[in-house]
């Protein structure tokens, strides 16, 4: 079970002097139970990319299966099964928190499956669920007003109302863009938890190298529309002309180690976690004596 | 001189209703003439309530507000202290509004009534400042997040704004158009002599500050330079902070023994003191 890309290309405003084409010929699988980081510079294709992972766009090329289902199959049946197969993925989109529209936090979580015609007792046991995966115990939360929380705890309603309809995969747009070091700390434990216990398969949009280094088994970096690379965290960024052709930086951590190297301190410049940076520097330093 | 002060601010929100919060609880701050200050804090201890006070978007709920001397609460001033401050948000898309980049960064002085070549210079020179000429003729929409950021400032700029108040500009931008921004904020700080107050969660941006003020409850917990506030690591942490990777590094090694200068705060620093440490143990 995956969610497989083949030669998927989108144009926007195609036969315009405007046109633009955002992905071109992009393959790659996300297996079940995979955490996969995508990683860019603005305008390199990845919103357009993982607004193609639940059919929200169809490709002008190429094709996206869920588990197997054409996600843009055009026959009576077909379309049928695409809608089920959309619905296994859940998307969370960048600031989802302005989104929330209901006057109570559980009604705001309901709206998603309510729609999809769930209800009664099923639906209130969904509702408590997907809270309590976002750390919101139902009874403080459930009758106030989402739009008395803060900024962090309105975020983690809108991934719940995702939750709420029990997606096997989870694509989150930059899910910590804008939070404090502690929310956003809080949060990523938050995914972490989605993925370990409840085997939620993780797709996330992400700038922090940091982050991606610590989470992803495996990372796609888009440039100009294309995929750079597909590739464990470690492995694609010691490609550092690959990152800086793609506007992105190394992580802070490996830039540090570079530039220790450069300036002939032999460090071993692969660490990108701070305690195993700080060993790289001592030994550099204690072998130096 | 100070530019802006703040006396005894408090600002609630939902004043004497049961949901009521005081963002800003009995502030005194004053922010001089020229300087670069970096805001920190976590979400939720009051930086943005602070921000808003400093055009006039938010009035206090007690205390003073004073801009260049003049008093925030008084009508007939606002305007002036608007056209003195400019404010740059969090998301680019909600602050440009014109179809055409050089109309938006005009709008400002044709709301001023200016002869049209005083606002066809003004708008030329704001949008060479901020080195986005070259796309004058574009729309907003196709351009990327750290550009948006740049006309909006831009667009403070053409209203010969002395005091530029910015709001987690970068928050929404990728590290180019987070570079490119910042970039930009330094420059006319160094060349032009605007104030600055910045706040962010980025803890590398605050180090290129002169100032940096730690906001907590409604409160300045700590103000003073870079260094001084990110050498304290530990007390960074419980507040729930972050401190540049250098500070954290050389403390850590510090911490391990190793002799290494106080005040460590840039990458650039931190590998000259390593370079310096190794060949004196040579």
């Amino acid at each position: 079970m995956s969610i497989e890309l083949k030669q998927v290309s989108y144009t926007y405003m195609p036969k315009t002097p405007y046109e633009h084409k955002a992905l071109d010929a992009v393959s790659f699988t996300l297996e079940e139970g995979s955490f996969t980081a995508i990683a860019g510079h603005t305008g390199s294709g990845k919103s357009t990319l993982v607004q193609h992972l639940n059919g929200l766009l169809h490709p002008e090329n190429g094709q996206v299966l869920v588990d197997g289902t054409d996600l843009a199959a055009s026959s009576k049946q077909g379309r049928k099964e695409a809608m089920a197969a959309r619905n296994k993925v859940g998307m969370v989109f960048q600031y989802p928190e302005q989104q929330l529209f209901e006057e109570t936090i559980a009604a705001d979580i309901a709206f998603g499956p309510k729609n999809q015609g769930i209800e009664g007792k099923e639906l209130e046991e969904r509702i408590k669920e997907s809270m309590e995966l976002m750390g919101l115990a139902y009874d403080e939360f459930k009758d106030r007003s989402p739009f008395q929380l803060s900024g962090g705890q309105k975020r983690r309603v809108a991934i719940a109302g995702v939750l709420a309809l029990h997606p096997k995969y989870l694509v989150l747009d930059e899910p910590t863009a804008g939070l404090d070091p502690l929310g956003r700390e809080a949060l990523i434990q938050t995914i972490c938890k989605l993925h370990k216990k409840w085997k939620l398969t993780i797709v996330f949009v992400s700038h922090n190298m940091e982050d991606i280094a610590r989470l992803a088994d495996s990372v796609i970096i888009m440039n100009h529309g294309k995929m750079a690379i597909k590739a464990a965290p470690q492995e694609a960024f010691m490609q550092t002309e690959l990152l800086q052709a793609a506007g992105l930086q190394e992580p802070a951590m490996l830039h540090l180690l570079h530039r220790l190297r450069e300036a002939g301190i032999p460090v071993n410049d692969n660490a990108i976690e701070l305690e195993t940076g700080i060993k790289a520097i001592r030994e550099a330093l204690s072998d130096a004596e | 001189m100070s530019f802006i002060e703040f006396h005894d601010l408090t600002h609630c929100y939902n004043l004497g209703q049961k949901n009521e919060h005081r963002a800003i609880d009995g502030l005194d701050l004053s922010i001089e003439k020229g300087s670069f200050t970096a805001i920190l804090g976590q979400n939720g201890s009051g930086k943005s309530t602070l921000a808003k006070h400093i055009n006039g978007l938010l009035l206090p709920t007690s205390g003073i507000c004073l801009v260049d001397g003049k008093d925030t609460r008084n009508l007939e001033e606002l305007w002036q202290i608007r056209r003195q401050v400019g404010m740059v948000f969090q998301n680019p898309d909600n602050q440009l509004i014109a179809a055409v980049v050089e109309d938006d960064v005009a709008f400002g002085p044709e709301n001023l009534g200016l002869e049209p070549q005083v606002i066809r210079a003004k708008v030329d020179e704001a949008l060479k400042a901020v080195n986005m000429t070259k796309y004058k003729n574009f729309a907003p929409h196709l351009l990327s997040g750290g550009q948006k950021q740049r006309i909006a400032i831009a667009g403070a700029l053409a209203m010969d704004t002395e005091c530029l108040v910015l709001d987690e500009p970068t928050a929404m931008l990728d590290p180019q158009g987070r570079a490119e921004v910042l970039r930009t904020v330094r420059k006319l700080h160094e060349e032009r002599g605007i104030t600055i107050v910045y706040i962010t969660h980025f803890m590398e941006e605050a180090a290129v500050a002169d100032r940096v003020v730690l906001m907590d409850s409604g409160r300045a917990a700590a103000d003073g330079t870079p260094r001084e506030i990110f050498a304290d690591v530990p007390g960074m942490k419980k507040r729930g902070l972050d401190v540049p990777l250098a500070a954290e590094v050389s403390w850590q090694l510090r911490r391990q023994g190793i002799k290494l200068p106080d005040g460590i705060i840039t990458e650039d620093e931190l590998v000259e003191a390593l370079e310096a440490y190794t060949c004196q143990s040579n």
